[in-house]
């Protein structure tokens, strides 16, 4: 799976990444040219979503485990955010960090139960405790405002630099998304990550090869949890208002789509499904209702025909052409970045 | 005591109509290894071809109930054909994604304002009024579920036991590829299983959409109770199914006189959660 020798992963890690520094070069140059509020307002939204769908790739991607909690902790780290900020009166910068540590714990919790049971059973489990969450939520009047919500999130400000403003808080999340890809790609080529990988290839393999499968499952479970929480904070003061239903299970299953267009367990996977798709329900935003008649069968399709995603067709199409052109030596190297 | 016994009856025509929802979802994981996330969505729609047949088309209760399960039926073997024959070698969440899309679409076109639309709509009752015993009231249509879903599962049981195309199920279930050497037709019986599933779910519906409203997204809440139910009593024993959703309508009912009618939906899940936490396998299933 991993056929890349290991010892040269280290040493090439930093130059596999520049079209990535390109990329982000290139996003943090487009607000000196466009100053168009719409756009902003659906790139911020993308790049949130984003790190949310990189929370639920470390999982899903890596470990190849399921979890459908995945939005009630992005609800978690939303609404800690809301609350403190609101109620309490703390700064963003304070409640942000916090809120992402309860996901975490929060995430080990639910991991230590949850890694009782495997596959199937497990995805079924977290989904079941998504929907606690969401309906502790949606009950829990005197803490979250209940079906009203959490309304009036002011956004943070630092330094003089208010957040409030679209182009600000573009930075601002610009800035949160390189952060989750770095990590996630750290993590991807570390020892932990590759554990991971061995774990998705199978269970009794990985314990047989000497991995703690059950702690590995515990840590992968806080870096996703933690993930969701932090685009859940970025997500509160942007959007300024809190309901219950973005914490539920359709939340999961967006994210889910993101994802799988993408390409699960590519490092481009997330960002790029995201954008595709978010993308996408804009421009047929007219046509609301017809919205899942679509996103529904293209989920299916995506299964049967491209279950690796956009990312899974771009590696193959290199991989095929590379190979093609300079023998087999490089067509690991695709397959690799494509995390496949 | 009187409260006693009409939440007692209450709670047992709600496990009643739990099972049925859940028997049919057992079957497709037993014989399959699928979890089918759209057979909430076979549900709902299930109660949307009944609610059309009895006010747009005339026909009486039982007779729709009847149609209405065999349309269902169809409905199921296509998805499997179209959907989760072809998946049946992918990696295992492959087909639970596709099944997620499904439930997606479903709700979708029937929740579109040129099929159903979103807004509630009402399952007539064939019984109205409300039966007295002995000073505890129940409704005509709450006791139609316990009659009709203890009916349902005792044919289901004399299928599945006294028939040989109910031992192929079981057979398929047990072993699959023990199955394919005695000669069973390994993908005759997953059609058969998914019709059995398609037509309870409808039959389900049918009895318990009375007794509340109907919606697109109904679906949704029943999909995440059988889950949890056919998990409680160990994915794929049927059993288990049957256990498993009386404990979680008592649960729910009695449950909720405690903690408040707000959080009943809760306490389900939270027992989930508390008899995975001990045992993980479900309550009837040897082995995680």
């Amino acid at each position: 799976m991993t056929s890349a020798p290991a010892r040269a992963l280290p040493a090439r890690s930093l130059p596999t990444g520049w079209p990535w520094l390109i990329v982000f070069v290139l996003a943090a140059l487009v607000p000196l040219f466009v100053k168009n509020g719409y756009v902003f307002d659906v790139a911020i939204n993308v790049m949130i979503f984003s790190i949310a769908a990189y929370g639920m790739n470390v999982m899903l991607g890596y470990a190849g485990l399921l979890p459908l909690a995945h939005a009630g902790f992005f609800g978690i780290g939303a609404y800690t955010v809301g609350i403190l900020t609101l109620k309490a009166g703390w700064s963003f910068w304070l409640a942000w960090p916090l809120g992402i540590a309860i996901c975490a714990v929060l995430g080990l919790l639910l991991g230590l139960v949850a890694f009782r049971t495997r596959d199937d059973v497990f995805a079924i489990f977290t989904l079941g405790v998504g929907v606690i969450i969401t309906q502790v939520i949606n009950k829990w009047d005197a803490l979250t405002g209940g079906n009203d919500g959490l309304n009036g999130i002011v956004a943070p400000k630092l330094l003089g630099i208010d957040f409030g403003k679209s182009a600000s808080f573009y930075y601002l999340a610009l800035l949160s998304l390189a952060l989750t890809i770095f990590l996630v790609a750290r993590v991807r080529s570390s020892l932990f990550g590759r554990s991971l990988i061995a774990i998705r290839g199978g269970e009794d393999l990985a314990r047989s090869a000497g991995i703690n499968v059950y702690t590995h499952k515990l840590r992968v479970m806080m870096l996703s949890t933690a993930l969701a929480g932090f685009a859940g904070g970025l997500y509160a003061v942007y959007i300024g208002f809190l309901g219950s239903a973005i914490t539920g299970p359709t939340t999961t299953f967006t994210v889910l789509l993101y994802l799988l267009v993408g390409g699960v367990g590519a490092l481009a996977g997330p960002v790029l499904g995201t954008l595709i798709i978010r993308v996408l329900q804009q421009s047929i935003q007219g046509l609301q209702d017809y919205q899942y008649i679509v996103f529904g069968p293209l989920l299916v399709l995506l299964v049967l025909f491209f279950p690796a995603g956009l990312a899974g067709v771009w590696a193959h199409l290199r991989g095929r052409r590379t190979a093609f052109e300079t023998g087999s030596k490089k067509e690991n190297k695709g397959v690799r970045d494509a995390g496949v | 005591m009187i409260i006693f016994f009409q939440q007692f009856l209450n709670a047992l025509a709600l496990g009643g109509a739990y099972s049925l929802v859940a028997l049919g979802l057992t079957l497709v994981y037993g014989v399959m290894k699928i979890p089918n996330f759209a057979h909430g969505g076979l549900y709902m729609v299930g109660a949307y071809v009944t609610w059309a047949l009895l006010t747009n088309l005339g026909v009486p209760y039982f007779l729709a109930l009847g149609l209405s399960a065999v349309a269902l039926g169809l409905v199921a073997v296509l998805l499997e054909r179209l959907v989760f024959y072809p998946l049946r070698a992918a990696p295992h969440i492959h087909p639970m994604i596709a099944a997620i899309g499904v439930l997606f679409f479903l709700e979708a076109v029937i929740g579109h304002p040129q099929v159903f639309g979103a807004d509630f709509k009402i399952l007539p009752s064939p019984i109205s009024g409300i039966v007295n015993l002995g000073g505890v009231s129940i409704t005509g249509q709450r006791l139609l579920i316990i009659g009709a879903s203890v009916v349902v599962m005792l044919a289901l049981f004399y299928f599945l036991k006294r028939t040989t195309t109910g031992a192929t199920i079981e057979a398929m279930a047990q072993n699959r590829e023990g199955a394919r050497l005695v000669g069973i037709n390994v993908s005759r019986v997953a059609s058969l299983t998914f019709f059995i599933s398609g037509a309870l779910a409808a039959i389900a519906a049918t009895l318990y959409a009375p007794t509340s409203l109907v919606s697109p997204s109904m679906g949704e809440v029943m999909n995440l109770k059988v889950f949890a139910i056919i998990v409680l009593g160990g994915m794929g024993s049927v059993p288990g199914a049957i256990v498993g959703a009386f404990l979680l309508a008592f649960a729910e009912t009695f449950g909720g006189v405690f903690v408040g009618a707000n959080f009943a939906d809760v306490v389900g899940f939270a027992v989930l959660v508390v008899v995975l936490a001990i045992r993980p396998q479900g309550l009837f299933r040897r082995t995680a």
